[in-house]
């Protein structure tokens, strides 16, 4: 990504010099502190994080954080290598989105009599691919699952009818070509890592980094 | 813990345990990982640790300084010339902040500490109490690992982490704070074993033989091969594998700061230092070489000047050990991802047999140039005011060469490094990457103590020995051998270099003032000599040297010599100035 990409020039918001998001898979030990260690990289460098997951990955004791960051790949690689250089750090990864699946969880909670009476409850939860998830005299929790765009919409879409709360979750993301990961992930359980994972990789290609 | 792996010894006959408090276990910890020498100052929060030391004076040697700055370079000091972990005991509070700036330098100088802070009660811990700072927090970005205990028994295999993590791959400091509950709990402890794996933590890469290969037909191809180093190689106990690498290839080496000493300084090999104040020949050939080695060196901006200009036109092969500086600052054509003990030895098998006469000969030539233009004047002076220069010089003839050098930051620095000869390893302490003045006072003390068999000379301006001069105390009190020697020139030499070459002579405020040293020195019982001619000065050297114990000796020189060459900031290293 060498060139300026502009998306939008009419509210500004382009990509400046190759810069574009990032999303920074991070393996870790479960540790008190590690979280701080890892988002200094960042401030130090005065990155703002634009999203930030992190919750226990599918092997017990290794945690798994998500970060998104708009970056140019050079700085991101160095961040990456940072990162890894950490001590409670078993590996890290980055993607472009083009190369995940990503997802963003939101919920918003409206009033119950507003959006019965006027509402069209449910054009917009078929529109949204919003679903209910509680429902009280006096508010109805909506929630959806998607793009920083689709969960956009329907604050727009519920707006009218008086939004009382809304909240958005970070961004949780599926690497494409992530063959063999959860095996290598298990590996880790082990004692002795196996060969691949203590292997020299990152002198690799970026390709085949992900291939663990 | 989980992460730390036990091995068990074979010959366990019986399973040792012992009901003791956390205090007693790290002590028998610390002796357990041969910790001979620790430099601290007991405070509130560490107390039951002082306590128990009360019952191990015999076996562990504590010196107690003057400022929990003086212990942590005190043991960056202990570190650099042992090759061990330094071993730091600080209080909670003040006594855990004054450890930052040793911290960040021993980060970024790569040293092995193993610093144990006091802190509060675990019951305390964010009630704002009396002495309490969330160290861990603060020193998270200065430290290479760090953790809170606060409970006993994580004790031993948290010290077992901390002393793997700290000497191994490349070394750094690591900092655990103990909770004053946690010092005083009883608990079983069991016979102590060392950690040596973490399953999270690769101290030593996997070598990779193809880029070996690679780098190998770079280095025969090569007309113009141009070897720098840094403390990697000393790290890595490598320095018989590179002085094998050099004279197999022919191949002339120039080092940083830090990798001063690897490398015998009359090694017809060794052409000098690299960097804004280095020798001519190394940063102008920099960009005329055609292939650039690097071993153990992390490309500092004062070592390669304007990043756009550097060595562009060479193809750079790297060997490190830390996969996070390859790529970091220049990029490479040949990474070698590696410790250089293991590296070295490989790629010395597979390059040529060369002597690259010519090309050597370039480096001749410069360094008579710059022997004309810079250094008679500062080692040979006809004016009558002292230079750095000559007492440095002085000081190669009466210690041959063979003591260990500690130096501070500014001018002194620059000049004591570059004139100093050394004839073996770990000769050369001083504060490299984060330039800390008061560095060099304590950094003596722990020297000494990490080889005592050694002569150690302080070599210290003027300002920044009144940043530490309080460890004349230490010395005093713990009788340290350390020959300690004031380049004064009534200045903060080094920025008023700059200020006198680039901001128009505007003296502001490197004007500094200095009490009577000799009287200062005497106070604390220490001989101390003021020179002031040049007729006395050698003189008054082998009188220090030859002083049984420590002795301070003040040299008046020039007020306004400036350092050179110098590769001005912003410029490339082929634009280093003689004038």
């Amino acid at each position: 990504m060498n060139t300026t990409e502009i998306k939008n020039l009419n509210n500004s918001s382009f990509t400046v010099a190759g810069k574009q998001e990032y999303m920074i898979n991070v393996y870790t030990e479960n540790q008190i502190g590690i979280l701080n260690r890892i988002s200094i990289i960042f401030s130090r460098r005065k990155i703002n994080i634009h999203s930030l997951n992190t919750s226990p990955s599918e092997v017990e004791g290794i945690h798994r954080f998500n970060i998104v960051i708009e970056e140019t790949e050079e700085i991101v690689k160095k961040l990456v290598r940072q990162i890894e250089k950490q001590v409670d750090v078993l590996k890290a990864y980055y993607n472009t989105n083009e190369e995940i699946i990503w997802q963003e969880m939101a919920l918003y909670k409206v009033p119950t009599d507003l959006i019965m009476e006027k509402a069209k409850v449910e054009r917009l939860l078929r529109e949204f691919g919003a679903r209910v998830v509680a429902i009280r005299k006096d508010y109805t929790v909506f929630e959806t699952t998607g793009h920083r765009e689709e969960t956009d919409k329907l604050i727009t879409a519920l707006e009218p009818y008086g939004l009382i709360e809304f909240v958005r979750s970070a961004r949780v993301g599926i690497i494409k070509e992530s063959k063999g990961f959860h095996a290598k992930v298990k590996e880790f359980e082990q004692r002795e890592p196996g060969s691949e994972v203590i292997e020299n990789e990152y002198l690799d290609k970026q390709s085949e980094v992900f291939t663990m | 813990m989980e992460t730390v792996e036990i091995i068990k010894e074979k010959k366990n006959t019986e399973p040792q345990t012992r009901n003791v408090s956390g205090s007693v276990a790290l002590l028998e910890i610390l002796i357990a990982e041969k910790v001979e020498t620790v430099f601290g100052y007991p405070g509130g929060a560490i107390m039951p640790l002082y306590d128990a030391l009360y019952d191990y004076n015999e076996k562990i040697k504590h010196i107690l300084v003057r400022h929990e700055q003086g212990s942590i370079h005190a043991a960056q000091g202990y570190a650099r010339t042992s090759g061990k972990a330094g071993v730091v005991f600080a209080t909670s509070g003040p006594g855990a902040t004054n450890l930052v700036t040793g911290l960040a330098d021993a980060m970024i100088d790569s040293t092995p500490l193993v610093c144990i802070t006091g802190q509060v009660f675990a019951h305390l811990l964010g009630t704002d109490a009396f002495q309490e700072t969330d160290v861990v927090n603060i020193t998270t970005p200065i430290t290479k690992w760090n953790y809170q205990i606060t409970d006993a028994t994580e004790i031993p295999s948290v010290l077992a982490k901390a002393f793997y993590i700290a000497q191994s791959g490349r070394p750094g400091p690591v900092l655990i704070d103990i909770t004053k509950n946690a010092q005083l709990q009883k608990f079983d402890f069991e016979k102590y074993v060392t950690c040596n794996h973490i399953r999270s933590y690769r101290p030593k890469p996997i070598v990779r033989e193809e880029y070996i290969e690679q780098a190998a037909e770079l280095i025969n191809e090569a007309k113009k091969p141009f070897v720098i180093f840094g403390q990697g190689v000393i790290l890595g106990n490598a320095e018989k594998e590179f002085k094998n690498f050099i004279e197999k290839g022919g191949m002339p080496a120039a080092w940083t700061i830090l990798g001063l000493s690897a490398l015998p300084t009359d090694h017809p090999l060794n052409v000098g230092m690299l960097g804004m104040h280095g020798n001519y020949g190394p940063n102008v050939l920099t960009n005329d070489c055609d292939v650039l080695i690097a071993v153990g060196m992390r490309f500092d901006d004062r070592v390669t000047g304007r990043l756009d200009k550097y060595a562009k036109q060479a193809k750079i092969i790297h060997l490190d050990i830390d996969p996070a500086e390859i790529d970091k600052n220049v990029k490479t054509t040949v990474a070698v991802w590696g410790d250089c003990k293991e590296t070295l030895p490989l790629l010395t098998k597979r390059i040529d047999k060369k002597e690259h006469k010519e090309w050597l000969q370039k480096f001749e030539e410069h360094k008579q140039k710059e022997t004309e233009v810079c250094f008679n004047k500062d080692l040979r002076p006809t004016t009558d005011k002292l230079t750095m220069g000559e007492v440095i010089n002085l000081l190669n003839e009466l210690t041959d060469g063979k003591a260990v050098i500690v130096s501070d930051v500014g001018q002194h620095q620059m000049v004591a490094c570059r004139y100093a000869n050394f004839r073996q390893s770990r000769s050369n302490v001083t504060s490299g990457g984060l330039g800390t003045m008061g560095f060099g006072l304590p950094a003596a003390i722990g020297a000494k103590y990490g080889a005592p068999e050694r002569t150690v000379v302080a070599v210290i301006g003027d300002g920044g020995f009144q940043m530490t001069l309080q460890e004349l105390g230490t010395i005093m009190q713990n009788n340290v051998d350390v020959k300690i020697v004031i380049l004064n020139n009534e200045f903060l030499g080094m920025v008023r270099q700059w200020q006198e070459l680039f901001n128009e002579r505007r003296y502001s405020f490197t004007d500094i003032q200095s009490p009577d040293f000799v009287a200062l020195a005497n106070a604390y019982n220490i001989p101390a000599q003021r020179i002031l001619e040049r007729e006395k000065l050698k003189d008054g050297l082998k009188k220090m040297l030859d002083t049984d114990g420590a002795h301070l000796l003040e040299v008046i020189v020039g007020k306004e010599h400036n350092v050179f060459p110098m590769v001005p900031q912003g410029c490339s290293v082929s634009e280093i100035r003689l004038s």
